[in-house]
């Protein structure tokens, strides 16, 4: 045990770290090519068979730029800024359950865990956008903060109500519930919350939000503020924030799927669970891809409105009404 | 609030709508031609750089060095020199040369030709990294045609 | 060391100057644009004009009409039809030239063809400025349509040049005819997956509707036209007002919303696509034969002494050409009336205390071409 424990560690770390970076490079590689398709070009196609090693590419010609230090800029923040976006995104990984014997760790507080050092990401692009001394930059660390601010009450809305649902922060458990059948997951429990569907919309539309994606990529917005909290970076710092933000889309989707659709729960029984999982996070993932390709940016006043005229008073509604679909069933 | 509930579904309902659009997109075949592998056709009448005619009789150029195109380039990157050979009857071209560089594609050297002597080429992969690339000698190229 | 500015030290007001341009993805080109920033807000906004200035007017006094045409198609790269129709249509005009009318047909074709893909460029362009991706490239699809008709009968994709003194250069060919009658009816259907997509699209709305006012008033002031006046409510196209070449003889609408907002901008944009579509339908079907150049054009083109004047309705708006001629070959004096350059001029009034998207937004709904602003 005491032997084994380090090792087991040291594996899940490299997992962890490998599954990070094959995920953002590829998801890369997934996106550029989806949005070829979406409007009708063929993506990526020259390096490799189907384009596939062009985040190889990719990645060699990101490290092989100069790094550029604005002058003037907050050296220490410029260069901590990337790794803060990182390392958080691959703490969440800790607690993912992939399947019900794939997680790095069975932690009891899982959930509140991913929120906990989900927000740090945050305070990364901010303090990027801050160190950099460029007027766009500064303009983005500002409109991340406030965006950041109002989605972060609506998610954490849906969340609890979730946790009422479930009784657990435990994403093990909350998983194991929905085990039954596809009827049995969170998203269709419409017992326990008739307005359960509006929920995971609204969990879906803040995790948007929250990771900076279209429509809601204030903080990029290339046709206003050039690359926002990007535009001094250069080579793999730009690159870092980049796997960092494909990193994080892919923990949203992880938590989604476990919160709302059954996690490694099969609906028709055949496979094993954590292709199950796999497949439905990658399903999300895809809807994102999606949608940013559809869409034009919303207003940031619209994203704010957005946020706390609709979202937190639907988000509230089915709190309330979650908490009394529990409590009238116990109080006879 | 009526208004609000009725306005966040119609609403929703457009995003809904935008994006069955575009997977129906998506399933479709890609419209773009994949270019180095494989190029369209240029028309008839694509406008490349000039080139000179050859006269189908004599294999020279039909070019009688009026000088006609030289006035009316609105660039000046036309060059003719000629003379007049013995027993021929017209004069004929000893330097025909473009200036690329300056060079438009307005047509108007074609137009005004009063033997119809010049005509585009359908040439489009002209790069070089030396501006002397493009000083084209057409009469030289009018003998390499031959060849 | 020299002191700076006085504009760059920070004043008690808190505001700061913000570079927009000459190189930045909202101006679509070299258009460089001081803003003075409250946070967020635009307090003041200074364009800065002329970084792709070529001297046109003055080519023009320096070269033969005949040399000047290429010139027209240049202005503005989008809709060159227009610009070339209102040069060639100053010179006929001043030396008394009878275009045939078939000639007349193909130039309302050809330059309502050029309308439509100029406004497809804008729209696609547009979204990107709203930071929808795809829709660029829908357009791009449809425009590369037409660019393939155009290059087909002119032999260029944007610099046609394809309008000479008395007519056109060349024939159209039967493909051509085909061809176009094929895209009225690809293009229809469309239209449709652009409203489905884009026009009703509840984030589009939300940016454009009551965002961006640009009053009838002030546009009469800065002397703006096309799709901005008549997104202003006022009925203003010069192929109604003045009607030119074969417009008279056409049954089509000139679509008006008076919200004056980016939205109605938007709006008149498309609409015209579809009354563009129309008048297309109506020439194609009614293409008179004949010559399409006037017989005995003189290989010199030479105008009579005198001060003459031409507009034509080109996709951003009213483009004019004033001439002034002392009857040599080459003019005395041209001046190329740009609606860019009128429709730029009110932005600075009209952006005034707007958030930044939301200027910008509306900067895109101006649809600037710079090389048109800067001539």
């Amino acid at each position: 045990m005491t032997i084994i424990e380090p090792i087991r560690i040291l594996l899940y770390v490299v997992g962890a770290l490998a599954f990070v970076g094959v995920n953002a490079a590829y998801l890369v590689w997934l996106e550029r090519k989806a949005a070829g398709r979406f409007q009708r070009r063929a993506g990526p196609t020259e390096v490799g068979p189907a384009g596939l090693l062009q985040p190889v590419a990719d990645a060699i010609k990101l490290m092989t730029k100069q790094l550029i230090v604005p002058p003037g800029s907050d050296e220490l923040l410029f260069r901590v800024a990337p790794v803060m976006v990182m390392a958080p995104a691959m703490m969440c990984f800790a607690t993912i359950p992939f399947a019900d014997s794939i997680a790095a760790r069975n932690i009891d507080v899982g959930l509140l865990m991913i929120f906990a050092f989900g927000s740090i990401n945050v305070m990364a692009v901010m303090l990027g956008g801050w160190s950099s001394r460029n007027k766009y930059a500064i303009i983005s660390a500002a409109r991340v903060v406030s965006q950041n601010v109002a989605y972060e009450i609506p998610m954490l809305l849906t969340i609890i109500t979730m946790l009422m649902v479930a009784g657990t922060m435990n994403l093990h458990e909350i998983v194991r519930q929905q085990e039954a059948g596809f009827w049995a997951w969170n998203v269709f429990r419409l017992a326990s919350n008739p307005l359960m569907p509006v929920t995971f919309i609204i969990f879906f539309i803040c995790m948007l939000a929250e990771t900076n994606r279209a429509p809601f990529d204030m903080a990029e917005a290339e046709s206003e503020l050039v690359a926002g909290a990007y535009t001094e970076y250069s080579g793999m710092g730009f690159g870092v924030f980049f796997m960092g933000e494909y990193a994080n889309i892919v923990i949203g989707c992880a938590i989604a799927t476990a919160l709302f659709l059954g996690g490694w729960g099969s609906p028709v029984g055949a496979l094993p669970g954590v292709w199950w999982f796999l497949a439905k996070m990658y399903f999300l993932i895809f809807s994102v891809i999606w949608i940013r390709w559809t869409f034009p940016r919303t207003q940031f006043y619209g994203l704010l409105n957005l946020s706390w005229k609709i979202l937190i008073p639907v988000s509230l509604t089915t709190l309330v009404l979650t908490s009394i679909a529990i409590k009238i069933p116990r109080m006879f | 609030m009526k208004n609000l509930i009725k306005d966040s579904v119609s609403g929703f309902k457009t995003l809904v709508v935008g994006m069955r659009l575009t997977i129906d997109q998506f399933f479709r075949r890609p419209v773009t031609v994949h270019y180095p592998r494989e190029a369209l056709k240029m028309p008839e009448r694509y406008r490349g750089h000039i080139e000179l005619v050859r006269d189908p009789e004599t294999g020279n150029s039909l070019c009688i060095a009026c000088k006609s195109c030289e006035k009316a380039c609105p660039s000046d990157c036309i060059f003719v020199e000629g003379i007049k050979r013995e027993g021929e009857k017209r004069k004929s071209p000893t330097e025909f040369s473009l200036d690329f560089t300056k060079c438009s594609l307005c047509g108007s050297c074609v137009e005004v030709c009063p033997t119809d002597a010049l005509r585009f080429t359908k040439e489009y992969n002209l790069a070089s990294t030396e501006r002397s690339a493009y000083l084209y000698d057409l009469l030289r190229r009018l003998e390499g045609q031959k060849k | 060391m020299s002191v700076p500015p006085l504009e760059l030290i920070k004043g008690p007001d808190e505001t700061f100057i913000l570079n927009l341009g000459p190189q930045h993805p909202a101006t679509h080109g070299v258009l460089r644009i001081k803003l003075t920033m409250d946070g967020e807000y635009v307090t003041r906004a200074e364009p800065v004009p002329g970084y792709i200035h070529r001297m046109h007017e003055k080519m023009g006094e320096n070269r033969t009409w005949n040399q000047f045409l290429p010139n027209t198609s240049r202005i503005d790269y989008l809709s060159a039809m227009a610009y070339t129709h209102a040069f060639v249509g100053v010179a006929e005009r001043a030396a008394g030239i009878e275009v045939p009318p078939r000639a007349e047909y193909i130039r309302v074709i050809t330059s309502e063809l050029n309308r439509i893909s100029s406004h497809l460029v804008w729209f696609g362009a547009f979204l990107l400025d709203l930071g929808g991706f795809t829709p660029l490239l829908y357009a791009f699809d449809d425009r590369e349509k037409i660019l393939d008709l155009l290059e087909g009968i002119t032999g260029s994709r944007l610099t046609y040049c394809y309008y000479r003194f008395g007519g056109v250069c060349n024939d159209v060919d039967d493909a051509f005819l085909r061809g176009t009658k094929e895209f009225v009816a690809h293009m229809r259907p469309r239209m449709k997956l652009y409203r489905d997509l884009v026009t009703d699209n509840i984030i589009l709305r939300k940016r454009l509707t009551d965002i961006g006012h640009i009053s009838a008033d002030m546009c009469r002031r800065y002397g703006a036209t096309g799709p901005v006046i008549r997104g202003a409510g006022v009925a203003y196209d010069t192929r109604k007002v003045e009607p030119y070449s074969a417009y008279r003889e056409f049954d089509f609408d000139i679509p008006v919303f008076p919200e004056a907002d980016s939205m109605a901008r938007y709006l008149v944009r498309m609409e015209e696509i579809v009354q563009s579509l129309r008048i297309i339908e109506q020439a194609v079907d009614r293409l008179p034969d004949g010559p399409f150049i006037a017989p005995k054009m003189p290989k010199v083109m030479k105008v009579p002494p005198g001060d003459y004047f031409y507009a034509t309705e080109a996709a951003r708006g009213r483009f004019a050409v004033r001439a002034v001629s002392d009857g040599k070959e080459i003019p005395y004096r041209l001046k190329l009336r740009a609606p860019s350059f009128s429709n730029l001029s009110l932005f600075e009034e009209a952006s005034r205390g707007m958030m930044l998207p939301d200027a910008l937004a509306m900067l895109g709904s101006l649809d600037l071409v710079i090389p048109d602003i800067d001539r």
